[in-house]
């Protein structure tokens, strides 16, 4: 404890010489070692405003759409959107198969936008892609727009049957989430 | 005037404060409880490391998961665990269809189709279902006590770990002399509680009362330990990740005071260097 | 700053230049904590806790600002809100243990430093405001960390809050309204929540406004040092980068090992189990006890037993907490020896200890339940708390025999290892270092 006073006598300008490279390897070390240890303490505080344990839980969701008619949608949430999934008809399939890709805004089929084998369930963000309302035509008798799929009243965007980008400022699709089929009638969407 | 103003400041608080300490005391009569009470047996834990020191050391999972089953046969009829979630079980070792399961043996509060209340089952994501919805209900339904909830136990009781275990094997039928009189009607005799007088009845009452099937020994000691283990994890279950973040911090602190130290040394030589030399 | 020899800040680059003639905050540093602030050459390791309570400060700030980002001020879900950061929280757990074993150790420097400024006599003319703002930074320090504690809405932070606003409701006449305006209410609810987090939020950032005063008031006269002689010419002092800057690393690697062990290894040890029950208006814990670093006052509190006169026991013991902290502002005058350090003033400085060791009693009771022996000895340690500052001190340091000083700092260090001029000034130099046993 003592060496903090063990001091000398004379020398009271106690400048550091300057150009003495001797000492300069240990203070390099000693600054680089401070340096990586405040690295690592910002590390935590960064990584404290990501997602936290409970929130990531939620991340992912079931689905069960065994109660959806042909014909009709619902609206759940996910990830705090609105998630669309809905039963189509024949027809309305037919409607989007008949439709040339290559003339689209954003060229997809609608196998594109299904499952294998489960064309008739499509499940897409409610989010438009143009500035992020949530469009009509999940709910019962809401307007679905020129093309029987989906129609933003903001600013007047329409999807069609596949939730396509027909008409109207949004320059996307309407999104589709990452799922998978668990049984024939339910999904886990994230 | 400063000084003056102190002396009689000084003389005030003195006087006052040395008045009290001249009173006579009264006698403080022997108190039983005191007396009978226990401080928890101090026993050796895997989650304390070597030693028991508490440094290192990790959860046993296969005594972990014991304490749950033990929990849920058991305590789980009177006792909530709210804080802890389903999807929390992975720390046990249970993967995720065995939580699913564990999780749909519950009801949670929900809302059907006609916006009644209702409820549904349980997902990982969900916590513990509190036991009753509330103090009152509790007390209604357990004669008047109110079962805590176990999440937190082990932390908001001192050396928790330890005081579950001795509090669960710590019920005895011989009530010392001094507090036969003072026994309470429908209390249990327990000298590791802090009233030395407990509402709930011994919960492990027998060998075998809980079945194994990892071919542990079904004691009454071996169920008390694996819950008290069980609930240092639901009161802690960063515990492992604590401990393996502390050493590499000490170690990485210790190489830098090292270095901070001969950095030190080298920039005062040119003072203390002449002392050396004199 | 105020010494004619003190190096003056020569920006080197044409960006220095740039910034020195129009915003010289390089100048600022350089003078405040750079190779510009001349120091004394013969500091000890105790003059390590300023630093260290300011990274202290920082750490709580840095903390704190991230937890806030996750706690929910309000009765319902406080308690469940912290148990969140605990459990769920990305690295929330090692935050909230940081905070919280975090004001602990800030206390610890704080009372170091205090000490230190006690022994060496730091709180003497030309330093008397520097010390007072040293006070107003503890008072704050008190106060935020009283508040804090109060957030977790466990059983001793409901209790606590009963306990200390019940304190005000002692005064007489307008006491209980005082209760009930801090509170917001006639028990702790959570408008008293909401405020104390408001409050809580607010004032370490005055504190840390204080410390720039407090520095500022430092850097007019200079450091102290362990002969409590004025520094006399440029042989006295270094520059205190890079000498204290490197020392003060140090200091600092030592202090964050022993935070870092604490934190990860025994976090809760500092705390008390039944802040991790969940507040309940209708259950009083057992013994209601503060954090360990207000026992010392709270045993002040609780000594007074007996009504004195017309005035309660109750408020008696309210007045005589308050007084204890703030007699020390009054230090500098009731202490007039015009020597500083207790290197040279033997009586004073047995007094010194036995007032440490009265402190550290007192603290002792203060964490124990209201039964003797603790209650009487509470009692005749607080009448000597009084005594050693309001009477004992006074009179010391008028009539106590003093050793002769060095002339300068040098030449006490020159006597300290014997191989200086023969004009010794005397043993008791052996005295600048601050361990006991000499």
């Amino acid at each position: 404890m003592a060496s903090g006073t063990q001091l000398p006598v004379d020398d009271g300008h106690a400048l550091p010489p300057e150009g003495e490279r001797r000492r300069d390897f240990l203070h390099v070390a000693s600054a680089s070692v401070a340096a990586v240890g405040a690295g690592a303490v910002v590390w935590p505080l960064v990584n404290q405003m990501n997602p936290s344990a409970d929130v990531l839980a939620l991340a992912s969701i079931d689905l069960d759409l065994s109660a959806i008619q042909p014909g009709q949608a619902i609206k759940t949430s996910w990830r705090g959107k609105p998630v669309f999934a809905r039963h189509l008809t024949p027809a309305e399939i037919e409607a989007a198969n008949k439709v040339d890709v290559a003339s689209l805004r954003d060229p997809q089929s609608l196998a594109d936008r299904t499952k294998p084998g489960n064309a008739q369930w499509l499940i897409t963000l409610g989010v438009c892609t143009h500035l992020g309302c949530v469009p009509l035509g999940a709910g019962q008798g809401e307007s679905r727009g020129d093309f029987g799929g989906y129609f933003c009243p903001c600013h007047g965007s329409h999807y069609d049957t596949a939730g396509r980008i027909r008409k109207g400022p949004a320059p996307l699709n309407l999104n589709v989430p990452d799922y998978v089929f668990k049984t024939p009638t339910s999904v886990t969407i994230g | 005037m400063v000084r003056l103003g102190a002396l009689a400041v000084g003389l005030f608080f003195c006087i006052a404060v040395l008045w009290g300490a001249v009173q006579p005391r009264d006698a403080v009569p022997v108190d039983p409880v005191k007396e009978a009470h226990q401080y928890p047996e101090k026993i050796t834990w895997s989650h304390n490391g070597p030693g028991n020191l508490g440094i290192l050391g990790t959860f046993d999972r296969g005594q972990l998961q014991r304490g749950f089953q033990v929990y849920k046969e058991v305590c789980s009829a009177c006792h909530g665990i709210s804080l802890v979630a389903f999807r929390d079980l992975s720390a046990l070792g249970y993967n995720e269809a065995e939580i699913k399961a564990i999780a749909a043996e519950y009801e949670v509060p929900s809302i059907d189709e006609n916006g009644e209340p209702s409820t549904r089952k349980a997902t990982a994501a969900d916590k513990f279902p509190p036991r009753y919805a509330n103090e009152v209900a509790a007390r209604a339904a357990q004669n008047g006590a109110n079962p805590p909830d176990l999440s937190l136990m082990t932390k908001a009781r001192p050396d928790g770990t330890n005081y579950v275990r001795s509090l669960l094997l710590g019920y005895r039928d011989e009530v010392p002399a001094s507090l036969k009189a003072s026994a309470p009607e429908g209390l249990w005799y327990n000298p590791w509680f802090h009233s030395v007088f407990i509402a709930m009845p011994p919960p492990i009452a027998a060998d075998g009362q809980v079945t194994y099937t990892d071919g542990s020994p079904q004691t009454k000691d071996q169920y008390a330990e694996d819950v008290a283990a069980f609930l240092t994890w639901t009161a802690e279950p960063k515990l492992e990740a604590r401990k393996e973040t502390g050493v590499a911090a000490v170690l990485f602190l210790l190489v830098m005071t090292g270095f901070g130290f001969l950095s030190y040394r080298r920039v005062w030589a040119d003072i203390k260097g002449k002392k050396a030399k004199a | 700053m105020s010494f004619p020899w003190a190096r003056q800040y020569q920006p080197t680059t044409e960006f220095g230049k740039f910034m020195d003639s129009r915003l010289p905050l390089p100048r600022f540093v350089y003078g405040a904590l750079g190779a510009g602030y001349p120091t004394p050459k013969n500091l000890n390791y105790f003059y390590n806790f300023g630093v260290l309570a300011g990274v202290a400060l920082v750490i709580q700030i840095i903390t704190g600002v991230v937890l806030g980002m996750h706690y929910a001020a309000d009765t319902r879900v406080a308690f469940d809100s912290v148990e969140h950061i605990m459990r769920d929280v990305n690295g929330g757990w090692m935050l909230r243990y940081m905070h919280a074993v975090g004001a602990s150790f800030f206390f610890g420097v704080v009372y170091v430093h205090i000490f230190r400024g006690l022994y060496y006599g730091s709180y003497k003319p030309p330093r008397e405001v520097l010390w007072m703002l040293g006070l107003v930074i503890f008072l704050l320090m008190m106060a935020t960390a009283f508040m804090g504690y109060v957030l977790v809405w466990g059983q001793m932070s409901f209790w606590g809050a009963a306990v200390i606003t019940g304190l005000f409701s002692a005064l007489p006449i307008v006491g209980e309204a005082i209760q009930t305006w801090l509170l917001g209410g006639f028990s702790p609810d959570n408008a008293t929540l909401n405020r104390f987090f408001s409050l809580h939020y607010l004032l370490p950032f005055v504190i840390f406004g204080v410390i720039i005063l407090h520095v500022w008031a430092l850097h007019i006269p200079g450091s102290n040092n362990p002969t409590g002689v004025d520094v006399k010419g440029p042989q006295d002092t270094v520059p205190f980068h890079p000498y204290y800057t490197a020392k003060d690393f140090f200091g600092l690697g030592v202090y964050l090992t022993i935070f870092a062990a604490v934190v990860f290894f025994i976090p809760n040890s500092l705390g008390e189990p039944d802040n991790y029950i969940p507040a309940n208006p209708l259950s009083t814990p057992a013994h209601i006890v503060p954090e360990w670093y207000f026992w010392p006052f709270y045993a002040i509190l609780r000594a007074f037993t007996v009504d004195f006169f017309f005035i309660p026991a109750k408020l008696m013991g309210v007045l005589a907490m308050f007084a204890a902290i703030l007699l020390l502002f009054f230090l500098p005058w009731l202490d007039t020896s015009p020597v500083r350090s207790n290197a040279y003033r033997p009586l004073n400085r047995a007094l010194f200890w036995v007032f440490l060791v009265v402190c550290l009693v007192l603290g002792v009771a203060g964490g124990k339940p209201a039964e003797e022996p603790w209650v009487r000895l509470s009692q005749i340690f607080t009448a000597y708390y009084f005594a050693h500052f309001l009477i004992i001190t006074p009179l010391v340091s008028r009539f106590e025999k003093t050793l002769p000083l060095p002339s300068s700092i040098s030449e006490a260090v020159l006597a300290k290892y014997g191989n200086g001029p023969s004009s010794s000034p005397g043993t008791g130099v052996g005295g600048a270092a601050p361990q006991p046993a000499e």
